[in-house]
């Protein structure tokens, strides 16, 4: 059966198809490369820059006076904690609220609208956020403070994470949502507990996205939390956070202070990191097999 | 205990189209009733407006009047949530909550409307898979593996464990064997010809053999009306419409 038989023997590609097949893996590999090497070169070179300066007094000590060798910037990282905790606390559930509403309810010209500002409001350069909240907050009370610098992070972070939001709801398919109601179970519950949950996975994936994002922001802070050589634990009160000592550092005179730049970065991104893998580890934790 | 269903003039639209044309019917309880008839004759709509899941559907609303057993369904000051807590429903293709767990999934709709007593709720599960005949093969699993991780046929036993766990009267299926092979299709047909000791099933189904085999009374729909409604036995050996006739000898639909 001759036939049969050249069926089964596949004729061998010409030549031009190889070529493009190469040529197009190929393509794809460098672009891979391409898009890893910026950010490996930015961490290597920090990791180099930045790991010798870090020591116990930078981790636990506040900055020395100007021209003064040691110190640390300890206050700075717990003001970045102190600002990013009431971001979070801004951003996270107005952000998920609008986000809820636009998915189930906002299928109308309102929720166009809320839409259209959401992707403007994403656009909106972050110093301008900063002006706008010093203009709101920090003038009306006459000082900075950590809290107008968690307010302008915060309001960065809704539109990132009310579409992020929109999005994973609008994935969860309608016969899950009939599943609730076809229970009893009433529609704000279903929304809540079977919908929100069903997106889970997606939504805290995009609430870390905008949490990474705002993390290492620094325009919209110089003059909301302002910075602080010392210790402050208030929230009214002016704040260091290691973007903005990063920043002061690097543009100053001395080269002690430029090392500790370099090693403030590095700590701001190692805190970003391990932020975002501790949400991941926790959440990951109650999944189910075949989830 | 099941309770009976009495329908009358039950019109229901789709933004200006209206599908059923006025439905009168009487379902007894603790009966297995079948509604048949080809595509886009309504019998869906039907079952969703006896439980007020048509409305659900934007710009979907119904008219006329359903009672299950004392309840006044379209009546005043009807409550949809608790119509539904009251009439349970299976859909088409099995739809357990993904990210839940077996237990959670037969649960939800205890623990979601505010049941909180640890024990009973446990009984409760086991009882509603027991009669689902799922518990034997989830048992070991129950809080490890997701609704999803079952296979199409033990996800539809789950969903109808899920629809019984809430203690209904009356038990919704719309074409809850579509979507499985026959071992599976069997075992629930299996199911529920014991349901119908403890609640009322109105069935809807494509396959008229499934109709003949789980159900005492069947209802023929065409075009949103209902042409014929009577013993089982009597659509599909002497129905008294020509239309009926024509349709369960498979001339058309």
């Amino acid at each position: 059966m001759p036939n049969s038989v050249a069926a089964a023997t596949p004729r061998p590609l010409s030549l031009w198809r190889r070529v493009t097949d190469w040529g197009a893996t190929g393509f794809a590999i460098l672009a891979a490369i391409l898009v890893l090497v910026p950010l490996l070169a930015i961490f290597v070179y920090l990791v180099v820059k930045g790991f010798g300066s870090i020591n116990w007094a930078f981790l636990t000590q506040t900055p020395k006076p100007p021209g003064e060798v040691g110190g640390g910037m300890a206050n700075g990282i717990v003001g970045t904690g102190l600002i990013l905790a009431v971001a979070s606390v801004i951003g996270v559930p107005l952000g998920i609220g609008s986000g809820i509403y636009l998915a189930e309810y906002g299928r109308n010209r309102f929720g166009d609208v809320i839409r259209f500002t959401a992707d403007v409001l994403n656009g909106v350069p972050s110093i301008v956020i900063g002006i706008t909240v010093y203009s709101l907050i920090v003038v009306q009370q006459k000082h900075f403070s950590a809290f107008s610098g968690g307010v302008a992070l915060g309001i960065m972070m809704i539109p990132t994470v009310a579409r992020a939001t929109e999005e994973m709801l609008l994935m969860v398919p309608n016969v899950i949502r009939e599943a609730a109601y076809g229970l009893g179970i009433p529609r704000w519950r279903t929304t809540l507990s079977i919908t929100l949950r069903t997106a889970s996975a997606g939504v805290i994936t995009g609430c870390m996205l905008a949490f990474a994002r705002v993390a290492g922001e620094t325009a919209p802070l110089l003059f909301t939390a302002f910075g602080n050589q010392f210790w402050n634990l208030k929230l009214n009160q002016p704040t260091a956070a290691l973007s903005l000592q990063v920043f002061t550092y690097a543009i100053s005179p001395y080269d002690d202070w430029h090392k500790q730049a370099w090693a403030g970065a590095l700590i701001l991104i190692l805190l970003i990191v391990g932020a975002v893998a501790a949400v991941r580890i926790v959440t990951a934790r109650g999944r189910l097999k075949g989830a | 205990m099941g309770v009976g269903i009495e329908v009358r003039s039950l019109k229901a639209w789709y933004g200006k189209n209206e599908s059923l044309h006025g439905i009168d019917m009487t379902v007894p309880a603790n009966h297995v009733t079948a509604v048949i008839g080809p595509s886009g004759c309504g019998k869906s709509t039907f079952v969703r407006c006896l439980n007020r899941m048509h409305e659900t559907i934007p710009e979907a609303y119904a008219e006329g009047s359903v009672k299950v057993g004392e309840m006044d369904v379209y009546g005043d000051g009807s409550d949809p949530v608790e119509v539904r807590r009251r009439i349970g429903m299976v859909f088409q293709k099995p739809n357990p909550f993904p990210t839940m767990s077996i237990f959670d999934n037969v649960a939800a709709g205890l623990k979601l409307n505010g049941f909180r007593n640890r024990k009973q709720l446990n009984e409760l599960v086991e009882r509603s898979l027991t009669l689902a005949a799922l518990w034997d093969e989830v048992k070991d699993h129950l809080h490890k593996k997701s609704g999803a991780s079952l296979s199409g046929g033990q996800q539809q036993r789950l969903c109808i464990a899920r629809a019984l766990a809430v203690e209904p009267e009356v038990l919704l299926m719309d074409e809850p064997a579509s979507a499985l092979d026959p071992i599976s299709t069997s075992k629930i047909e299996e199911l529920i010809f014991q349901l119908k000791q403890h609640y009322t099933v109105v069935i809807v189904t494509h396959n008229m053999q499934q109709a003949a085999r789980v159900a005492e009374l069947t209802g023929f729909f065409l075009m949103g009306n209902l042409i014929e409604y009577d013993k089982t036995e009597k659509i599909f050996t002497t129905p008294a419409d020509k239309r009926t006739e024509d349709y369960v000898t498979g001339r058309f639909g």
